[in-house]
């Protein structure tokens, strides 16, 4: 007897998850892709230890995603990654090296410079990743008994690469706010100072993407200008905390412009999931059709009642253990 | 020339979790030694056993930074190379890997800060409570792992319905009837592997002068442990044979190299399998004594590849010289426990030239054993990956084209080569400087820093140690 509608409840918790990575990951991903543009080495040693004691943590949101995604929506795995298969090998190489380089950059003198790439580079190259994957979402699939069909490389198209580089500003924003929060001196100058350049190449690659997305997708274009017009609220709410974002870094606050990006990121993802629903493989297949037995999706779901709120409770403490400036010369040498 | 998509996906897995599985494998063991060092520490407050933990805990951090960086690929794999695969066993295999994660990945993340980096910061008892719990969580991680390698080997609790695996029993599932001798055989393998590895470095100090009262005592603990363990896990390697026999009849006749099913089979000592004639050229061996092995009599009756048709047989050559390679490894190993227990009149295990030079040797010997071990039990299943239900052709992904499996192939290997020079001369860097340079670092830590490397306090690059060691006396 299935008491409850479990798919519906695991979309929330993959939901919640997705938002989880982007928001956390986000930030210290964008933080690599910023880090050739640093103005001196010490502002990248700065930097890095903003975001070392966390990045772990935050990428196992990924890990969880992967697995929950197996556990509770086996066909979204299952044809995702085939369809992306060079980008998730991308996107893995980027992490690895990325990974790596968190700990051997502190160890290192004479190589710093290597390590440096590796992990400005693939931090690029995950986030650039990660932003075709959400274009390749909205392209959809081509499908044939829930088996994916296309070709290696059918997911490279101009969205996708638009996509791609939409991710690649909206994650340098989020550093920017981010280092403005966690800095003080010269370098959270510099990140008040491209703070806003960001925000605008956000905004025109957002827009583009925007008015694009319907001529990508007949079902976005019927949700956006027909039955369901309360969804022009969140484009709304998108532009208003760009605003927001603008009168924060303009008036000098701290904490504001990295909020502000929090919520323009929830509510564009929000747009993208209400232009969406209940479709989780574009376009022929619907989170029902997409989930794992019933008792399979009952049987982790107990176990993770229990987890979750363990883990975030774990991952708050680490953040308020971590709060307030870092400073240069402070931490991990 | 075509390219098949199979074959390099096969490859490629065989790469990735080959180079995935020689970290865990060290791990497990390494981190059960530093808890019982812990144990020590805190019962006697003898210093060597803190310096002793101090130290093993720096190599722990570097092997256990580079399993997880090497791990993340693997769960991405299902879907990308054998997408068919993950479709059908996600019922099962994905709440197992998930339990894996949210169990295992929680211990270790809240308890591995406290053990590398709260020794002066947090009461001794819960730093010995953290090395537990992280000792805990690798083993809690092999369980699932293990559980869902098991499965795939010896499937149970479940019921097929349209090509879909449905879960009917979770119990027969997780504990399948060959999940009990795997994960024995595993974790002892783990204990063996940081038992000789442990002994290997205490040795190679012991050769060189270098703190000889610690490494001395930490030495005879291994050869302790080893002189128990080594020859426990030829008993459990024996009760995981007769299960595969029972279950997987053809893997053991792979590993005989034997083809007709017959009595009075001999143990091929030597032989070269020929497949494609179904028969073994050049064969050396002792009369009866496979049969007497596998079924406990000497005119016992052994199964023979030839019971299933040649499609079905697993690539006999692979099988059957991993197979030897790995209790050639394992007679080694049981051999240099017993040497170390005649050495001990006089304490001359400590001094004996050329038995340190031989534990020397021994530490890569586990690694190479389990690696073989692996391929026996993984190549020795082929055709199928899941036993008698589900072929390996029938799960790869469908859209997957040779040459998309090669470029990734290809980029994984060069991806792993150079983390894995990083890695390793990281790790040497970190034996080069020893146990000697504890206490003369500054400490400029945070409270908990996530990144496990940043508990080895040693540099990169060479000739950068705070203060010379006698290996590189006069060099600042």
């Amino acid at each position: 007897m299935e008491l409850f509608d479990l798919p519906l409840i695991w979309a929330f918790i993959i939901g919640f998850g997705i938002i989880m990575y982007v928001l956390m990951d986000g930030f210290d991903l964008g933080v690599g892709i910023l880090f050739p543009f640093a103005p001196n080495e010490e502002a990248r040693d700065t930097m890095m230890n903003s975001v070392a004691p966390v990045w772990d943590g935050n990428e196992t949101w990924l890990v969880l995603g992967g697995a929950g995604l197996l556990a509770a929506f086996p066909m979204v795995y299952t044809i995702f990654l085939p369809a992306l298969y060079i980008g998730v090998f991308l996107l893995l190489a980027g992490l690895i090296f990325r990974g790596v380089a968190f700990e051997f950059r502190f160890k290192a003198r004479t190589s710093r410079y290597l390590w440096n790439w590796a992990f400005a580079g693939g931090s690029t190259v995950a986030s650039f990743a990660q932003g075709a994957v959400v274009g390749t979402y909205i392209q959809g699939f081509e499908t044939a008994n829930g088996v994916y069909v296309g070709g290696a490389l059918d997911w490279l198209t101009p969205f996708t690469v638009l996509t791609g580089l939409g991710m690649l500003a909206g994650y340098a924003l989020l550093g920017s706010t981010w280092l403005i929060m966690k800095t003080e001196g010269r370098l959270q100058a510099w990140a008040y100072k491209i703070t806003l350049p960001l925000l605008a190449a956000v905004i025109i690659v957002f827009g583009i993407i925007s008015v694009w997305t319907p001529f990508v997708d007949d079902l976005v274009r019927e949700r956006w200008f027909s039955n369901l017009s309360v969804i022009w609220i969140l484009p709304v709410l998108t532009l208003l905390c760009a605003f927001q974002i603008y009168r924060s870094v303009r008036d000098r606050y701290e904490g504001m412009p990295f909020v502000a990006t929090m919520g323009l990121f929830i509510t564009t993802y929000l747009g993208l999931v209400v232009s969406r629903w209940p479709y989780v493989v574009p376009p022929d297949y619907t989170l029902w059709e997409a989930a794992s037995a019933y008792e399979s999706q009952l049987f982790l779901l107990l176990g993770l009642l229990f987890v979750i709120p363990i883990v975030l409770v774990y991952t708050a403490w680490t953040y308020w253990v971590f709060r307030g400036k870092v400073r240069a010369g402070e931490g991990y040498h | 020339m075509e390219l098949d998509p199979l074959i390099l996906s096969r490859i490629q897995f065989a790469f990735v979790v080959s180079f995935h599985a020689i970290f865990p494998v060290f791990t497990i063991g390494l981190a059960s030694y530093i808890a019982v060092l812990e144990g020590l520490a805190f019962k006697t407050e003898n210093p060597a056993w803190i310096k002793l933990s101090a130290f093993w805990t720096k190599v722990f951090a570097v092997v256990f930074g580079m399993g997880v960086v090497s791990g993340i690929v693997m769960s991405f794999q299902f879907g990308t190379n054998w997408s068919n695969f993950a479709q059908a066993t996600a019922n099962y295999l994905g709440p197992i890997l998930s339990y894996e994660v949210v169990t295992a990945f929680f211990l270790e993340a809240a308890f591995l800060g406290v053990l590398l980096f709260g020794r002066d910061k947090v009461p001794a008892g819960l730093h010995l409570f953290a090395a537990i719990m992280v000792a805990t969580g690798t083993f809690i991680s092999s369980f699932w792992i293990l559980s869902a390698n098991s499965w795939m080997q010896t499937p149970a609790g479940f019921e097929l319905r349209e090509g879909v695996f449905h879960v009917t029993s979770w119990s027969e599932a997780i504990f399948n009837p060959s999940f009990p001798y795997r994960f024995l055989h595993m974790a002892l393998a783990s204990f063996l592997t940081g038992g000789f590895v442990v002994a290997g470095v205490s040795a190679w100090y012991l050769l060189l002068g270098r703190e000889v009262e610690a490494n001395r005592k930490a030495l005879s603990m291994c050869l302790w442990l080893l002189l128990f363990i080594a020859p426990a896990q030829l008993v459990v390697g024996d009760f995981h044979g007769l299960n595969t026999l029972e279950h997987q009849p053809t893997k053991v006749a792979a590993m005989e190299g034997n083809w007709e099913t017959s009595r009075n089979v001999p143990l091929l000592l030597f032989a070269i399998p020929d497949q494609e004639n179904q028969r073994n050229l050049y064969e050396i061996g002792i009369p009866s004594l496979a049969s007497m092995i596998l079924t406990h009599e000497w005119d016992g009756e052994v199964p023979g590849l030839k019971d299933v048709p040649v499609e079905e047989q697993p690539p006999v050559a692979i099988v059957f010289w991993s197979f030897r390679v790995m209790v050639a490894l394992g007679m080694l190993m049981i051999a240099f426990a017993v040497a170390g227990l005649f050495l001990r009149a006089g304490g001359r295990f400590a001094r004996n030239t050329w038995f340190l030079q031989g534990l020397r040797f021994m530490s890569i010997a586990p690694f190479f054993a389990v690696l073989s071990g692996w391929f026996v039990t993984e190549v020795g299943r082929a055709p199928w990956l899941v036993y008698g239900i589900m072929s390996q052709a029938e799960s790869v992904t469908p859209s997957l084209t040779g040459g998309m499996a090669l470029f990734t192939l290809i980029g994984y290997i060069v991806v792993y080569a150079m983390v894995f020079s990083a890695g390793v001369y990281y790790l040497m860097r970190v034996l080069y400087v020893g146990l000697e340079d504890r206490h003369d670092e500054e400490d400029h830590e945070a409270e908990r820093p996530a990144r496990p490397l940043s508990a080895a306090h040693v540099p990169f690059e060479y000739g950068e140690e705070k203060r010379s060691t006698p290996a590189n006396q006069g060099g600042h």
